[in-house]
């Protein structure tokens, strides 16, 4: 058993891109679930819609930064177009049409019909050239201490998404501190009280929406840019999940939540994955009961029991406070 | 009852015109699969006064209320505030144009403090548009809103929660702070469903002292109460209700004296609070 | 002499090393019962993304194969013009078999399958024809996936995402009776039975051992839609990992021929789940009408204090609900496993179309989530009249979304009160 390369995984997944595009996809979420309490369940289509945004723009001919400002407003626009029919409908409803709009739209991308723009199945690659020669580390080069190493190339993806995910923050944590986010967590308390105080409470859901959209936006474009990559299947409800877990799991309507989340739950993620890989290749029984691709399936068990858990015992997360759970009337 | 009441001289009749009425409704009807809910042919309020709604359970009053603010759209029909016509107009305009409500289960923002709970009332704050967010500049008015807060709070004796979630007040708190929260609108009509419901007792009479206090304060009051008591005790005018219709109004003498009112109510007790 | 051969060689060269490599091919066998009989010179197609890379034809034993440039994802295609008399694909589906995926260096190989087929091309009627009766069996198995979602919710309020689990489980359960070399080899028809039970007996655990106690625990409708979801993720994955990622197909029922009413060609085991369903759904019909426990549960789900307040057990008839959910689930599993394949996602997968059949029919009412299913199935299945096969489900997903902000109380349900 090698714990050593175990735990240098984890920390290594802990604080890549991966994680910083996570967190950044949370932020957005949080912003629509944990503030404005919207239980939009096809978050992973904002990814999708900024990614393919940036990337389709590029492979046009335009440069990459047309290409993320178009990411970003498609976006945005798609969080307009999901709101604008949607916003008035109960919880439970607005979930079920969330998760269908993200699998429909995903399909359509997919599909040989959208194959012109974008490609169906096998997406769109090469397009993250432009931001790859902004790197001021030589791609090769290996940086760090130890064992703890990452290339100039990674290093450079993780710099820039973490400041990205820093710079979400602070913009959430100016929005929600403001009078437009004291409204926003009346909207999410009870509507009608809202309503009955003069607020439009239909803008402000459509606006956090579509804010949150649009980070996530942001988080799909970074994930291509890393993966040098688009495809339909990345972009599963599965990811959505993922990052309901994140946001709960770090503190749903806190400002640190979600990078928290992102970081506690791929350190997890990923220990718990190499820890089964290797129990499963090194230890005889383990080895007999599962096969390597059964013992990669059991982090995900695991976060579906996690996800129960939390909900259930610890519904504010890490970061949040019990009183505000407890008074949770829903 | 003097001349200078302002009621004096208005006949106890369904629908009678009043003197200066501050809102009027016309042949307001909704139903619910096939169930008339509301069927109000002519309806006035006067200005400056308070106005209590009886009617036994499922007279259509919440409803009535509920098509007055915005909050449930008529069948047919129209309303206006001050000339200003309603109809179509969404709640949360209703409630900017001046007229208020309250729930009769009260809608406290449970997880918002009190003084928060006020701010949110507040109208016209920068802050609360998305660009005002952004770049800033809303210290100013926040800190004018949090003075008026203040009094309201001190008024209605609850500064000393002011930093509480509202959440964790009484029953009775919370209605005391569903009306400041309302005052911190200025609006012209206040309309409060049921306010004593579940109230302890003792609280009542400092309630009602509130409720009047609004009147005098230039507000006009309607409130929906079953407590034949509480209706005698403040109202200048009584608005009869049942399956939908309004089928009497006078002053409240003239109310319990009325046979119409006392046989829509046959069956239930007077003077005991139904809920 | 000489340069005839070593034209011969250069010529054959790149053929050469394109047979070492990667290809795609099968066997065209048409199965008529227990007779096989290969069919020749059959043209396919291999393409990839849209663009075609080879074609081949098979020989006397129906054999073909085509190569293929690189290891990738291609789509095959039966030219079913060059199909011999008499021959024709038992699926229309499966004229184009899309995402092949070759690995490096391997001979991938892909089934088209073949039966008896009409002499001539498929006329409109037969088509229309056998897409309706396609889109009743696919409705028939949403209809009953549908029925106890949708009673769940009007009895508890709980929109159950964990249910696609509950249909995979009855499939799987089903499988393991029937077709598992571990299990005891039962027909389909008697491996049922347990898979029913199961789906009716995990109801009853779901219920007993976690959504009573957290009700009891006052936990709101939203969190425990939350848990719906955990729970459904992770019984999806647990089932991957002991079922397998690879689909599997029932051996009863397999490569039945054809037979031919009014006209339409139909498969006899797809009459055979619309005819079982429609009893089935009649039979839920017949005990919430009749029944003490059924009307005890339209009440319950109508008022549930209200139906307290009368004496009704309302624990017992939620439970009850959930052991329906369960058995229905299951058998609806059971089904489209039959119909397609048993395989770990495939109840999250038909999820989706569930949720447009009950909330088509309004959530929440028994007799719309099957009258939704019914039509959800119809109009995916006979969209791909005008619209291309992989963008049916999408189809689905619209009409959801379509029913959700046009009339979001269904067509049975009631428009809600407020305040």
């Amino acid at each position: 058993m090698e714990w050593g390369s175990v735990f240098i995984d984890g920390i290594l997944a802990t604080i890549g891109p991966v994680t910083a595009a996570y967190a950044i996809s949370a932020i957005g979420l949080n912003l629509q679930f944990g503030y404005a309490g919207l239980l939009n369940f096809g978050h992973v289509a904002f990814m999708l819609v900024g990614a393919y945004g940036m990337a389709i723009t590029v492979d046009l001919g335009g440069p990459l930064w047309l290409g993320v400002i178009v990411g970003i407003l498609t976006a945005a626009f798609l969080g307009f177009l999901l709101g604008l029919p949607t916003l008035r409908l109960r919880a439970d409803y607005l979930a079920i049409t969330t998760i269908a709009a993200a699998e429909a739209i995903r399909l359509v991308v997919r599909s040989s019909w959208a194959q012109p723009l974008t490609n169906g199945v096998f997406g769109i690659q090469g397009f993250a050239d432009s931001f790859f020669e902004l790197n001021p580390f030589p791609p090769a080069e290996l940086y760090g201490l130890g064992s703890l190493v990452v290339t100039g190339r990674k290093l450079w993806v993780m710099i820039v998404g973490w400041t990205v995910a820093v710079l979400a923050t602070l913009l959430i944590r100016r929005l929600i501190n403001s009078p437009w986010g004291r409204v926003l967590k009346a909207i999410r308390e009870d509507e009608d009280a809202t309503t009955s105080l003069g607020k439009n409470v239909f803008a402000y859901k459509l606006q956090a929406l579509m804010i949150g959209g649009a980070i996530g936006g942001i988080a799909g474009m970074l994930l291509a840019i890393e993966q040098q990559n688009v495809t339909p299947d990345a972009y599963l409800p599965q990811v959505t999940f993922i990052l309901y877990v994140i946001v709960i799991l770090g503190g749903a309507g806190t400002i640190l939540g979600p990078i928290v989340g992102a970081v506690v739950f791929q350190f997890l993620f990923f220990t718990i994955d190499a820890l089964m890989v290797n129990t499963q290749a090194n230890i005889g029984w383990v080895g007999d009961l599962l096969t390597p691709a059964a013992a990669g399936q059991v982090k995900l068990v695991l976060v579906g029991v996690g996800m129960m858990v939390l909900m259930v015992f610890r519904p504010q997360g890490i970061l949040g406070s019990r009183e505000e759970a407890l008074i949770d009337e829903r | 009852m003097n001349a200078d009441h302002p009621m004096h001289g208005v006949a106890p009749e369904p629908g009678v015109r009043k003197p200066d009425p501050v809102l009027i409704a016309n042949d307001l009807q909704r139903s619910f699969g096939g169930l008339q809910a509301v069927d109000v042919k002519h309806l006035e309020i006067q200005r400056h006064t308070v106005t209590s709604l009886i009617g036994p359970n499922g007279a259509g009053k919440t409803t009535l209320f509920n098509l007055l603010t915005g909050f449930d759209s008529p069948d047919f029909g129209e309303w206006h505030l001050n000339g200003g016509p309603l109809v179509g107009i969404a709640a949360f305009q209703v409630a900017r144009r001046g007229m208020v409500r309250t729930f009769q289960l009260t809608r406290s923002l449970a997880r918002l403090t009190v003084m928060d709970n006020m701010l949110v009332a507040a109208k016209d704050n920068k802050g609360e548009g998305l660009w005002g967010a952004i770049t800033g500049g809303w210290h100013t008015t926040e800190q004018a809103n949090e003075e008026r807060a203040t009094e309201l709070l001190e008024r209605f004796g609850m500064i000393d929660m002011a930093g509480e979630y509202a959440g964790s007040l009484s029953g009775g708190q919370r209605k005391l702070l569903e009306m400041a929260r309302a005052l911190m609108m200025n609006p012209e009509v206040v309309m409060l469903d049921e306010p004593m419901a579940g109230v302890n007792p003792a609280l009542t009479q400092s309630l009602l002292a509130h409720i009047t206090g609004l009147r005098d304060g230039g507000k006009t009051v309607i409130f929906v109460e079953h407590d034949m008591d509480v209706v005698q005790e403040i109202s200048d005018w009584v608005v009869v209700m049942a399956e939908g219709r309004v089928i009497a109004e006078g002053r409240p003498e003239e109310i319990a004296k009325n046979r119409t009112v006392i046989d829509a109510y046959l069956g239930e007790h007077h003077g005991e609070a139904a809920s | 002499m000489f340069w005839l051969a070593a034209i011969t060689l250069v010529a054959l060269f790149p053929i050469a090393s394109f047979a070492a490599g990667e290809s795609i091919g099968g066997k065209l066998i048409q199965t008529v019962g227990e007779e096989k009989t290969p069919a020749e010179g059959v043209t396919v197609i291999v393409l990839q993304g849209g663009v075609e890379i080879g074609t081949g034809q098979s020989d006397a034993e129906g054999a073909w194969e085509i190569p293929v440039p690189a290891a990738g994802v291609y789509d095959a295609q039966l030219d079913t013009s060059t199909l011999p008399d008499g021959v024709g694909l038992t699926d229309p589906d499966k004229e184009v078999l899309t995402d092949i995926t070759v690995r490096e260096g391997q001979a991938k190989k892909v089934i088209f399958p073949l039966g008896v087929g009409s002499t001539s091309s498929t006329s409109s009627y037969e088509r229309v024809g056998a897409l309706f009766i396609s889109g009743l069996k696919l409705g028939a198995i949403i209809a009953l996936c549908a029925v106890g979602l949708s009673l769940v919710f009007g009895v508890t309020g709980l929109v159950n995402f964990a249910h696609a689990e509950m249909v995979t489980l009855g499939a799987v359960t089903a499988y393991f009776f029937h077709a598992s070399p571990a299990g005891p080899q039962w027909p389909l028809i008697v491996a049922a039975v347990p898979a029913v039970l199961v789906g009716a007996g995990f109801g009853w655990a779901q219920e007993t051992g976690l959504w009573r106690p957290l009700r009891v625990r006052n936990t709101g409708l939203v969190a425990m839609m939350v848990v719906s979801i955990g729970l459904s993720f992770a019984m999806r994955h647990l089932i991957l990992i002991f079922f397998g990622g690879e689909p599997r197909a029932y051996p009863d029922f397999a490569g039945q021929p054809p037979i031919e009413i009014l006209g339409i060609s139909v498969v006899p085991k797809n009459l055979m789940t619309i005819g079982v369903a429609l009893i089935v759904l009649a039979g839920v019909g017949l005990f919430l009408q009749r029944s003490r426990s059924g009307t005890a549960m339209r009440a319950v789900a109508d008022d549930a204090d209200l139906a307290e307040s009368s004496g009704i057990d309302v624990n017992r008839i939620i439970l009850i609900t959930w052991m329906l959910a369960g058995g229905l689930a299951a058998l609806g599993g059971i089904f489209f496993g039959l119909n397609e394949a048993v395989q770990w996602d495939m109840g999250f997968r038909l999820l989706l179309l569930i949720f447009a059949a009950v909330v088509l029919g309004g959530l929440g009412t028994a007799y719309g989530a099957m009258v939704g299913g019914f039509v959800v199935g119809i109009a995916v299945e006979m969209s791909t009249l005008f619209m291309p096969n992989e963008l049916k489900t999408a189809v689905g997903l619209v009409v959801l979304i379509v029913i959700l902000l046009v009339r979001p109380q269904g067509l049975f349900g009631t428009r809600e009160r407020i305040g």
